[in-house]
């Protein structure tokens, strides 16, 4: 940092460091507080006060100018991403998350590249931190706006073509490339500078382009990480204390939340970012025997009146017809009626992982009827009717025998276990991997056809009428 | 800031990461990714920094961009943040009624 000779400067100094002190401590309290549900609320609203003393402070930086072009461009990016962030729908939420964390990437990069075109970086040290970081930032930037394109449907398909990977080594060789010119102070042209971000956002592209929106949620989490760490590196080459504990608090808690997701989805990272299984889903259709048994709304009303335990499993499906509160009324009539009720949740339920439980929270479901996997595997057996609504893969017994399957391996939900399993299903097509479920087919199993919104609104008057 | 006490920062600050998350259930992993994608919105104090040094047209423009983005990260990931924690309530707290939203 300029060394200011001025006292008043040292003041003021003083001030931001002591000031950037408290955001960091914020910070690491508010993510702690975040990874329980009694205390997240508060969690986010110590670390939006961090950011808040950490942002206007920074105003009174020694020796800035452009405060107009600051102001403008903070109010109007600020602006934006409120209106957006207010109006877009709980299913739609991965595809932001994206969206955000591309931005965050994209200002990494932005820092970095005005600070090599500037000329700014001097010694080794800090010019390779603010290549590394802005490559990174780069990648990040152009990789979640793809993920983005591809969870909202502006990109429909997978690109794969033979010799795809050796297209991201030469593309990630050619980065390098431009990043040792400028770090070694070989080459310090603006040629070089924009050469590297060109080839770094290239590489960010055709690194996500091929991977299949099923493992999106990874990539977006990994993405994420990649963002913290380019953060972290731009605040060494901006000596910003701050910035260096909040980037590299996030892409430490970002990598191992990752981790966390890539093993709740059965997938290892490598497996995600170097082979398309994502969305292939062509497996060969399992030799399933046994019938379909269509049921009425009125038979599934008396036995889930009378019953003892009801355990719920909700998929994608429930929230694609927006069927959540619709299930939640059912579920709050049947505890009236001193039914045990639990929603049973399976990891990759939903978007991505602990998505369902965002859609659940937003119909009303508080969170202590919700368990997952290994909770409530062990309950099925105990229960009366276990109720599918939109989900299939994940309760595909396939996944426990099958070895040809390509959900084999994957943990389910062990429904079929229950006494009665009743299964809410807009049509007789397969899943979203397009394998056949056995669940369907077994002794135990009906089949109640049609929307699940409409299917419940009818069982929640099938209910009433049970008396 | 000398480079090895910048490396122990470092170091402490990653296990800091790791730790502070090591015990999240999978029902907060959406809202924790999108919580820890607002914290590394902290990248607007630099980038308004990076711009506030800028001189040529060039820099300037990037600068302008590099702001712009960070404060959209740090805004766009607290509102979704906050909108997904404001609605995980326990039964205990009182039951909310259906289809209020």
């Amino acid at each position: 940092m300029s060394a200011a000779p001025a006292a008043s400067l040292l003041g003021t100094d003083t001030l931001i460091q002591a000031s950037y002190f408290v955001t960091a401590v914020l910070f690491i309290v508010g993510l702690k507080r975040m990874s329980s549900p009694v205390t997240a609320r508060s969690g986010i609203l110590w670390a939006g006060a961090g950011m808040l003393v950490a942002t206007l402070v920074t105003f009174a930086y020694p020796g800035m100018s452009n405060y107009p072009l600051i102001g403008a461009a903070i109010v109007l990016g600020a602006a934006l991403a409120w209106w957006t962030g207010k109006r877009v729908a709980m299913t739609n939420m991965p595809q932001m998350i994206a969206l955000y964390n591309g931005m965050g990437g994209g200002a990494a990069a932005a820092i970095a590249a005005v600070e090599l075109y500037r000329g700014g970086t001097e010694g080794y040290g800090a010019a390779t931190l603010a290549v590394v970081g802005g490559l990174i930032g780069a990648v990040s930037f152009s990789g979640s706006a793809i993920a983005f394109g591809k969870l909202q449907g502006l990109i429909k398909r997978s690109f794969r073509f033979r010799g795809q990977q050796a297209l991201n080594i030469l593309l990630l060789a050619a980065a390098l490339l431009h990043a040792v010119l400028l770090a070694g102070h070989f080459n310090d042209s603006p040629h070089v500078v924009t050469g590297l971000f060109v080839f770094a956002l290239i590489l960010g592209v055709s690194m996500t382009l091929p991977i299949g929106g099923a493992d999106m949620p990874v990539v977006i989490s990994l993405y994420n990480a990649l963002t913290g760490l380019a953060v972290g590196l731009d605040g060494f080459v901006m000596h910003n204390a701050a910035m260096i504990v909040a980037g590299t608090v996030v892409g430490a808690a970002g990598t191992l939340l990752t981790q966390l997701m890539a093993k709740a989805m059965n997938r290892s990272l490598g497996n995600v970012l170097f082979s398309g299984f994502g969305d292939t889903g062509a497996g060969p259709v399992g030799s399933v025997t046994g019938s379909l048994k269509p049921i009425e709304a009125s038979d599934v009303g008396v036995m889930l009146a009378f019953a003892q335990k009801v355990i719920v499993v909700p998929g994608y499906g429930m929230a694609v017809a927006q069927a959540q509160h619709k299930i939640w009324e059912l579920c709050q009539l049947l505890i009236d009626r001193g039914v045990t009720v639990r929603f049973a949740i399976h990891p990759v339920a939903g978007r991505m992982p602990g998505h369902m439980n965002v859609l659940l929270a937003e119909a009303g479901v508080p969170y202590d009827l919700i368990a997952d996997l290994d909770e409530i595997n062990a309950e099925f057996e105990t229960a009366d009717v276990a109720l599918i609504i939109g989900a299939n893969d994940v309760v595909n017994p396939v996944a426990r025998t099958e070895k040809s399957s390509p959900i084999y391996g994957m943990p389910i939900l062990n429904a079929d276990r229950a006494r009665n399993v009743i299964v809410i299903k807009r049509g007789q097509g397969a899943g979203f991997s397009g394998i056949e479920n056995a669940l369907f087919y077994l002794d135990n199993t009906r089949m109640l056809y049609g929307d699940a919104q409409k299917a419940g609104a009818e069982l929640i008057q099938a209910v009433k009428a049970a008396g | 800031m000398t480079g090895i006490v910048a490396l122990y920062i470092f170091m402490l600050a990653a296990f800091t990461g790791y730790e502070v998350i090591a015990r999240v259930p999978v029902i907060l992993h959406t809202p924790l990714m999108s919580g820890s994608n607002f914290v590394h919105g902290i990248v607007l104090v630099g980038a308004m920094v990076a711009l506030g040094n800028a001189h040529t047209p060039l820099e300037k423009t990037i600068g302008f961009l590099g702001v712009l983005l960070a404060a959209g990260n740090a805004m766009g990931g607290y509102v979704v943040t906050e909108r997904m924690l404001e609605m995980f309530k326990s039964s205990r707290a009182g039951r909310p009624r259906p289809g209020a939203h």
